[in-house]
This record gives C-alpha cells, sequence and structure tokens, in this order.
C-alpha cells in the first residue's frame, strides 16, 4: 500500500532508495551535500534499511567506493551537488566506462565563483560529457519515481550505464510538497533483484578496469556509446512497466499544450513547471504556445526532439546553465546540433535565466513568450542568445 | 488619518458583502500563499512545512519551501507555504502574498520593507508581539486584520527556548480556515518525539488563546 506524505524532494529521493533496497551508500556529509544522505543515514541507523552507509571524507571518495561496490556487484546509491560533483568528475568517467549501474541523485546547483549555493544546472551541464544518462526532473513526485526508475534503467543487461537524476537545488530540493510513497514490496516486484554477469567474485575471477592502448582502447568507449544508444527505447518500456506497476508515467519528455503551438518554450526541471501556468495565461490572450520539456537529456533522444520540436515556428529556449564561449546555453546548443542537417526547421532562441539561484517567474516567462514572438513577427533571428535579465544590458 | 477611517468604511463594505473574508476562504480562491519571515534559529521553515502539512491532511495541495542566505543564526530567513485545491506548478517565490507571519518583531524596523512587500491589500498579518494588534497595524500602516501574541514569552515559558514557530502557528491557526487547528496539532503531534511535541502543542494552544485579532 503506498501512502502520501508531504516531504521535500530531498527526503523523497531518500525514500525511494530505501524502496529499491540498496547494499551501499556512500557519501560524504558536508555541504554542499543535502539532506538526501542525512535521512538516508536515519534509515539504517534505524534498522530501516539493511545497507552499508560509508561516510567519507569526500565526494571524490564517495563515487570511488561507490563504483568498487557496485564492481561486486552491490546496488549502489551516492548523492551530491554543485562543487562536490565538480570533485567526482574524473570518477563519473569511471563509473560509466565500466559500465557500473550506480544511481545518483544530484541538487543542482551554481558552480563557484562567486560562492553561491543556489540553483542553476552549472554543475551538471559541465559534466554532461560524462557518459551517464541524465534525467531532469519537475517535482518531488518525479524525482521519487526516477530513481526507482533510474535502477530498473541501469541494471538492464543491454544498458548498464550509471544514471543521475537531476533536480533544481532548493527549487525542489528543499521544496515539501505531497508525494505518494512507493512501498518497498510493490518497488521489489517492480525491481527484482538481479545478477549481473560481470562482477567481481573470488570463484570466477575477473579483472575490471583493465588497461587499454591505442589497439583497443576505443572499442572500448565505442560500447558505452552503443549502449547509450538504447537507452531511449529502454527507459520507454521502464516507463511502461512502471505505469503497469504503479498507474503513472512520465515518458522521455513532457508536452503541454504544444500541439498547435507557434511558439515553443523549451526547458528544463523546476522551470518548465512555472512555465505551464505562463503558457495558460497567454493562451488566454490568444497567443499560440506551449510546453516542451526534455526528461531524457543524454542521451539525447535525438528523432523524438526533431519530431516534437519541428512543427513549431520559433523554439524559445529556457537554459538554466551557461557554456562559456559557445553560442548559447548546453540545451540551446543541443537542440541546434539536433536540426544540423535538417533545411526545415523553427527559428531558435536561447534565453539565459534562473542563474545562481535567481528566480524564475510566470511573468518573466511570459515576456520570454514575447520577445519571441516578436522575432517571430520579424522571421529572422539576430540575436540568438540572450542573457535574461541580466544587470547592464537591454534587449530590445 | 481621515483616509484611515475611509479606507476602514471601504474595508467594512466590503466585509459586509463577505468579498474580503473569501479572498483568504479556501473554497473562494484557488491559492492561499503565505510568506514567513523569521530570524535563522526560530524555526520559520519547520513553521511553514507544518502548515503545508497540516492542509495536504485536509486533502489540500501543498508547497513549502525557504528561501535560504547562507545559513546562519540570527539572520533574516523568508519561507513559504502554498496551499490549494488544484495542483500547484508554480515554482517561483510568493510576491503577493495573502498572509505575513513575523517570528520576530525586530524584522519591522530591520526589514519592514521586506516584510510588508507585495501582501494583499485585503491580506492578513500575524505578528510575534506583546503590543495591541491595531497598534501595530497603525504603525506598520496596514488596514487588514492584524494578529498579535507574545510568541517569545510563551516559547520561553513553555520550551524555555526562544524558538517560536509553533507558538506563532497558533496565531495563524486563529486566523486561516484551511488548514484547521486540529490538522496542525495532528502534524505537530506525528512530526516531533512524544515529550517535545507536548511542550509544543502547549505552546500552540496557549498562543492560540491569547491571539488578539485587530485592525486600523
Amino acid at each position: 500500500m503506498s501512502h502520501r506524505l508531504v516531504l521535500s524532494t530531498n527526503h523523497a529521493v531518500a525514500y525511494a532508495v530505501k524502496s529499491c533496497d540498496v547494499d551501499v551508500i556512500a557519501a560524504y556529509p558536508i555541504t554542499p551535500q543535502t539532506t538526501v544522505v542525512e535521512k538516508l543515514s536515519e534509515f539504517v541507523a534505524d534498522g530501516e534499511l539493511d545497507a552499508e552507509y560509508i561516510a567519507v571524507e569526500s565526494e571524490h571518495t564517495a563515487l570511488s567506493v561507490v563504483i568498487g561496490a557496485s564492481a561486486l556487484g552491490a546496488r549502489t546509491f551516492t548523492a551530491t551537488s554543485s562543487q562536490g560533483l565538480a570533485l567526482m568528475h574524473e570518477l563519473l568517467f569511471i563509473a560509466s566506462t565500466m559500465r557500473l549501474p550506480v544511481v545518483m541523485s544530484i541538487a543542482n546547483r551554481s558552480l563557484n565563483m562567486p560562492l553561491n549555493i543556489h540553483c542553476d544546472y552549472q554543475d551538471m551541464m559541465a559534466s554532461r560529457d560524462c557518459g551517464w544518462v541524465q534525467i531532469y526532473v519537475s517535482s518531488a513526485q518525479e524525482a521519487h519515481d526516477t530513481i526507482i526508475q533510474a535502477y530498473r534503467l541501469a541494471e538492464r543487461s543491454d544498458i548498464l550505464v550509471p544514471v543521475a537524476v537531476c533536480y533544481d537545488g532548493f527549487v525542489l530540493s528543499h521544496t515539501y510538497e505531497p508525494v505518494e510513497i512507493r512501498e518497498k514490496e510493490e518497488v521489489l516486484r517492480f525491481l527484482p533483484r538481479f545478477k549481473r554477469p560481470n562482477v567481481l567474485d573470488l570463484e570466477r575471477p575477473i579483472t575490471m578496469g583493465v588497461m587499454a592502448l591505442p589497439d583497443y582502447a576505443y572499442e572500448f568507449k565505442f560500447q558505452l556509446i552503443d549502449a547509450l544508444t538504447k537507452v531511449p527505447r529502454a527507459l520507454e518500456e521502464v516507463d511502461k512497466n512502471f505505469e503497469e506497476e504503479f498507474g503513472v508515467s512520465y515518458g522521455l519528455y513532457e508536452e503541454y499544450k504544444a500541439q498547435d503551438a507557434d511558439i515553443l518554450l523549451v526547458t528544463l526541471g523546476a522551470i518548465a513547471s512555472t512555465a505551464k501556468i505562463a503558457v495558460d495565461k497567454l493562451r488566454e490572450e490568444g497567443v499560440k504556445v506551449g510546453l516542451f520539456r526534455p526528461r531524457l537529456y543524454r542521451p539525447i533522444p535525438v528523432d523524438v526532439w526533431k519530431e516534437k520540436l519541428r512543427s513549431a515556428k520559433i523554439l524559445a529556449v529556457v537554459d538554466r546553465a551557461i557554456s562559456f564561449g559557445a553560442i548559447g546555453g548546453p540545451l540551446f546548443t543541443d537542440i541546434v546540433s539536433v536540426f544540423a542537417n535538417e533545411s526545415d526547421r523553427p527559428l531558435m532562441m536561447d534565453f539565459i535565466a534562473g542563474i545562481g539561484g535567481r528566480d524564475v517567474t510566470i511573468k518573466e516567462l511570459m515576456d520570454i513568450v514575447r520577445m519571441s514572438g516578436k522575432v517571430l513577427q520579424k522571421g529572422r533571428v539576430e540575436k540568438a542568445c540572450i542573457y535574461y535579465g541580466v544587470r547592464g544590458v537591454e534587449y530590445e | 488619518m481621515t483616509a484611515h477611517i475611509e479606507a476602514r468604511k471601504k474595508l467594512k463594505a466590503y466585509l459586509s458583502i463577505g468579498v474580503l473574508l473569501k479572498g483568504l476562504k479556501i473554497e473562494g480562491c484557488m491559492l492561499i500563499e503565505v510568506r514567513w519571515h523569521g530570524r535563522g534559529g526560530q524555526g520559520a521553515v519547520t513553521a511553514a512545512e507544518i502548515l503545508a502539512s497540516a492542509a495536504a491532511l485536509e486533502g489540500k495541495w501543498v508547497q513549502a519551501f525557504p528561501s535560504f542566505g547562507a545559513e546562519r543564526r540570527g539572520a533574516p530567513v523568508q519561507a513559504y507555504t502554498r496551499i490549494s485545491e488544484k495542483l500547484i506548478l508554480d515554482r517561483s517565490f510568493i510576491y503577493e502574498p495573502d498572509i505575513v507571519v513575523v517570528l520576530d518583531e525586530s524584522l519591522l524596523n530591520a526589514d519592514r520593507s521586506n516584510v510588508l512587500m507585495g501582501l494583499k491589500p485585503n491580506g492578513k498579518l500575524v505578528v510575534n508581539s506583546s503590543r495591541e494588534p491595531h497598534v501595530l497595524a497603525n504603525m506598520l500602516r496596514f488596514n487588514g486584520d492584524v494578529a498579535a501574541v507574545d510568541a517569545t514569552s510563551i516559547a520561553i515559558e513553555v520550551l524555555g527556548v526562544p524558538i517560536v514557530n509553533t507558538a506563532i502557528l497558533g496565531a495563524v491557526a486563529r486566523i486561516i480556515d484551511t488548514p484547521r487547528k486540529e490538522s496542525i496539532i495532528e502534524v505537530m503531534k506525528k512530526k516531533f518525539p512524544p515529550t517535545v511535541a507536548e511542550k509544543n502543542l502547549k505552546a500552540f494552544t496557549i498562543a492560540y488563546d491569547r491571539t488578539i485579532i485587530g485592525r486600523l
């Protein structure tokens, strides 16, 4: 029997990890850590979760421990954000290229400098090429459910890729809202214990994390590329099975009033939630606007994005991260790349917003749509990337 | 002064046709937004969460979230609660609250512009203060209902520490229709260990009884 609690997204994640009955949790417990692992340490201490909880001296070690445990066949979890994720950077690649089904939650927060503890996606976006599956969620409930889906996806024998579940720091991580808790019995029905083919085992010794020189290194990497191409279809299947068990599904993306939209807002995570209200208000004014929220961000489900974004006349991308020196934010450059060889494509604009925890309001999102509408009327994009709301710069 | 009298007359007229109170009743409007102003260590964030949890017990959709600076004891802190009949999609801060709760009276001077910012004209103000509501209303030039209770004294008397969140919730329970007092009590019983819960419920109940509601 599921039951409903009012939880922060951090705690919603912790409850999901508990229901997934993980074996090993390793985490650095101090800032920029969140209350995810605090809650998990309580569960372990109270005997509600039979796991090894290993408090380590850095995020670098946290992921190292989890990698080791996962190589032994354990179901593992860690969590971090911001500088902590940056410190994990080299291990991110090791986990993915060793094909370990690690699951990690990330409360996305800004990277230094300036010192700032607040929300943006700079931490994960700086690691977007690390070979992990990356899913951005939009509510505490979705975070809870996506953790459960993440294990099912990561542990599939045709995938075996680590998964990062990303949610807006503070805006989601510290926000309390009602969450339907999936109980352990139901979750383990959906997520049965499985035996991985290649784990460290004294009875059946293998070598993991080998050295490969120019003759084979490329093929090792390509195995990961190949596994990632299977992720969109696999996640759809996982999502469908999840729906059969729990009655809820999320898909690879979410769209809202997008069918006939001339202007399509494209954004991740929490902003997409607020954006629905902006869409409703503008629809009342007769503006044909809709919303597309990618959920699976890596690997990019290229065909899906292409199909869903193509019919709009202009895309108004809202990026909560900066790609310094690039033509726009990370999400924008990804979307541009999806249309690289297409002659039939919408106009595209990028609005960088919500940096360092700056609030993104309904009014601002409406303003962004109106600015895009003006560009659409002109029929030509003069300035593709708008640093929206930044002081000292005026845009028409 | 005449302006105030005029305003009061207008408000009374609104009251008589039920518009003013309806604005704060969940049935009449889709959404109630509460903004909490306190100082680090007073428990504003917990209060925001308790109120939300209590409304959730009554089947409402809720949201409670803090606005942290760098966490430190004594610094001004804001927290927010949203209560709605519908799923809450707005994830931005609250700029036009229906209710403002002030856990620390010194913020009325130190942070006055922020405390009153955007408070709806027919909104309500809850203040931890030993002063009379009409005195506070006059001081703040606020035309709406003001609920006042000396939560600090109650907290020190009952809990032995100036953590005023559960006491101020007593005053909030007096002026808000949803959630009901009983739901807040139920949440507090679940949230705290028994001995802590008992003391906090005492602080809550005393504050509920001692709260004075008034206006200009």
